[in-house]
């Protein structure tokens, strides 16, 4: 399954993080969480705990764990690669993100592109319910129930923001929300909710099977633990990776064999562009922060074709509800090209540095907001590589063939 | 005898396939519900069985629901994987997206236009084939990568196209209820 390095989720057993947890009371649960540091995987990076603390303290007759299998961002697998080799610390995770926030039932939003992955989680889940793992009196402890649904998403990347994933759920046109109010208070059906990632669930298993301590004690201070990789582009050894946060851009690199590189894009579409003087930074929340996503890019690559990927990428799956986001993401898309044209002015080019300015401001979910970064990204690092490219009709070219 | 039910009681009558659609319907919301959370279920399955959500079964659809024709259309446009038109019976997507389109994703698109004779965003005439794009499909470290149905190809070629299209052929031949149902769960690849 391409997983390259040694990954903490092999040696977990399951069933070891659900036992523990559910010995405990759920005030210690969540305080356990926050202990261990451990902070969203899905790329936002909000910590854990302080979410289950705030849909444990609402009060509803009912609360919902969803768990966000919506891997849209480009670079990413490592949730499709979770899925397949440990989905029963996932489920272990929400199991217990239900016993301590008080929620019996648990949805599993999973994109529509990952459909092959289906039967065999339904089987998975059903075997858990003939060992007792899920259903009435989980492991025997009276008062804890809790199921899981499978719902399949349809092919929309902005379903990946959570307030969006939970509009699908509802049945309605994936829109973000404003917020507040956050899921924790009014999610879905109007009941506290919480939305966590595929990755940041499976730690949670893990996290309970081997103690909180381990976990705050690897990595940096404000980013605690390990994190799982998707590292892909010109490398010789694309695949799932583990490495402690913190660790630095040239020590992965160096281990998938990048092949000259010249950048990475770290944090897929909606992430940055790492030149390669500063692969001496760290990928971890206060430095370079991603969700897993590392595409490497050699010196063969003209970062105009990766931009115009990127851009028509987002021109496709803005939701269109936020003018800015809807249109700028065209404006820029059209930019791209008269680059690639060698026909945009620098005026031009600041006018659209601006709207990308205004995208980032003024949009009303990640998507927007995230949107022009690499194409910012790109000309803050690469300026000079995109201006003053041949045209078709190139006046100049056909000068010097004459004479 | 005890009463049909009024679904069971249409389903009696030879009816037309307009009929037989409504029936379908009520079967469905029988057993996703009629709360509009169960919308986007029905329209998956609809989609599934029909490879078409026209505009009859999304007033059926609404009628049921008790929701607008409006807000069902909102939804089947929204979703890149409901479709208002109608698909082939094999729907090739091929991720366009980065890791795939540095991988050579183009020569695929070139040798899938050429071998079913269509372009993108179309069906053949037959109604087996459509050729769609995918955004990002999550097989970034194997593209380039293509979706057919619900299964996946990874590690791509010009060259295993043809391969890919014959197999298909063959499965549809063999058993042309097949994609009807769920699909399957295997990945194949090189």
């Amino acid at each position: 399954m391409n997983i390259r390095n040694e990954v903490t989720f092999s040696t977990i057993r399951p069933r070891d993080g659900l036992k523990a947890a559910l010995e405990k009371s759920r005030t210690e649960v969540v305080d356990d969480i926050l202990r261990s540091g451990l902070k969203g995987r899905g790329g936002a990076g909000f910590p854990t705990g302080i979410k289950w603390k705030l849909a444990a303290e609402e009060k509803a007759d009912e609360k919902y764990i969803i768990c966000n299998a919506d891997e849209g961002e480009p670079g990413t697998f490592k949730d499709r690669v979770i899925f397949s080799e440990w989905a029963d610390l996932v489920f272990e995770g929400m199991t217990i993100a239900g016993y301590a926030v008080g929620a019996k039932t648990g949805i599993i939003y999973l994109r529509g592109e990952y459909g092959y992955l289906r039967q065999a989680l339904e089987d998975k889940l059903a075997a858990r319910h003939q060992e007792g793992l899920l259903g009435d009196k989980i492991m025997g402890k009276e008062g804890v129930s809790f199921d899981i649904h499978i719902h399949m998403g349809c092919g929309a990347y902005v379903c990946g923001e959570e307030s969006a994933l939970i509009e699908s759920l509802e049945g309605k046109r994936g829109e973000a929300r404003n917020r507040p109010p956050f899921p924790v208070a009014k999610g879905l059906f109007g009941k506290p909710t919480v939305v966590n990632n595929v990755e940041t669930l499976a730690w949670v298993a893990a996290i309970f099977a081997l103690g909180p301590d381990w976990f705050k004690h690897v990595g940096t201070e404000k980013s605690s633990g390990y994190k799982l990789l998707s590292i892909s582009g010109d490398v010789a050894k694309p695949g799932v990776y583990e490495f402690p946060m913190g660790t630095k851009i040239s020590a992965i690199l160096k281990t998938a064999g990048a092949d000259r590189p010249k950048a990475a894009v770290v944090g897929g579409a909606s992430g940055i562009l790492v030149p390669a003087k500063d692969f001496k930074r760290a990928i971890c929340f206060e430095d370079v922060s991603t969700g897993g996503s590392v595409i490497v890019l050699s010196e063969d690559r003209d970062f105009l074709d990766i931009l115009e990927n990127f851009q028509e990428f987002f021109a496709d799956e803005s939701c269109g509800q936020c003018t800015i986001c809807r249109l700028g993401n065209v404006k820029l898309l059209e930019g791209i090209r008269l680059l690639k044209e060698g026909r945009c002015t620098t005026k031009h080019l600041q006018k659209l540095c601006t709207l990308g300015a205004a995208m980032q401001a003024a949009s009303k979910c990640g998507l927007g907001q995230a949107s022009p970064n690499m194409f910012l990204s790109v000309l803050q690092h690469f300026k000079g590589e995109v201006l003053g490219r041949p045209q078709a009709e190139d006046h100049f070219a056909n000068k010097r063939k004459a004479s | 005898m005890p009463t049909p039910s009024p679904a069971k009681a249409r389903s009696q009558r030879p009816g037309t396939k307009v009929n037989s659609l409504q029936d379908e319907i009520d079967r469905l919301t029988e057993r996703f519900g009629t709360e509009r959370k169960a919308l986007i279920p029905i329209l998956q399955e609809i989609k599934k069985r029909h490879h078409i959500i026209s505009g009859y079964a999304m007033q059926c659809v609404a009628d049921r629901l008790s929701i607008s024709p409006a807000e069902v259309y909102g939804v089947v446009s929204f979703y890149s994987f409901l479709h208002e038109e109608y698909q082939g019976r094999i729907v090739i997507r091929l991720c366009r997206t980065i890791s795939c389109d540095m991988a050579g994703k183009d020569a695929i698109a070139r040798q899938l236009q050429n071998d079913l004779g269509i372009k993108f965003g179309e069906t053949t005439d037959d109604g087996k084939f459509s050729l769609e794009w995918a955004n990002c499909v999550g097989m970034c470290d194997r593209g380039p990568a293509i979706l057919v149905n619900e299964q996946v190809f990874t590690h791509v070629t010009p060259e295993k196209v043809q391969e890919i299209i014959q197999a298909c052929i063959k499965m549809y031949e063999k058993t042309p209820d097949l994609f009807k149902k769920n699909g399957h769960s295997h990945e194949h690849s090189k």
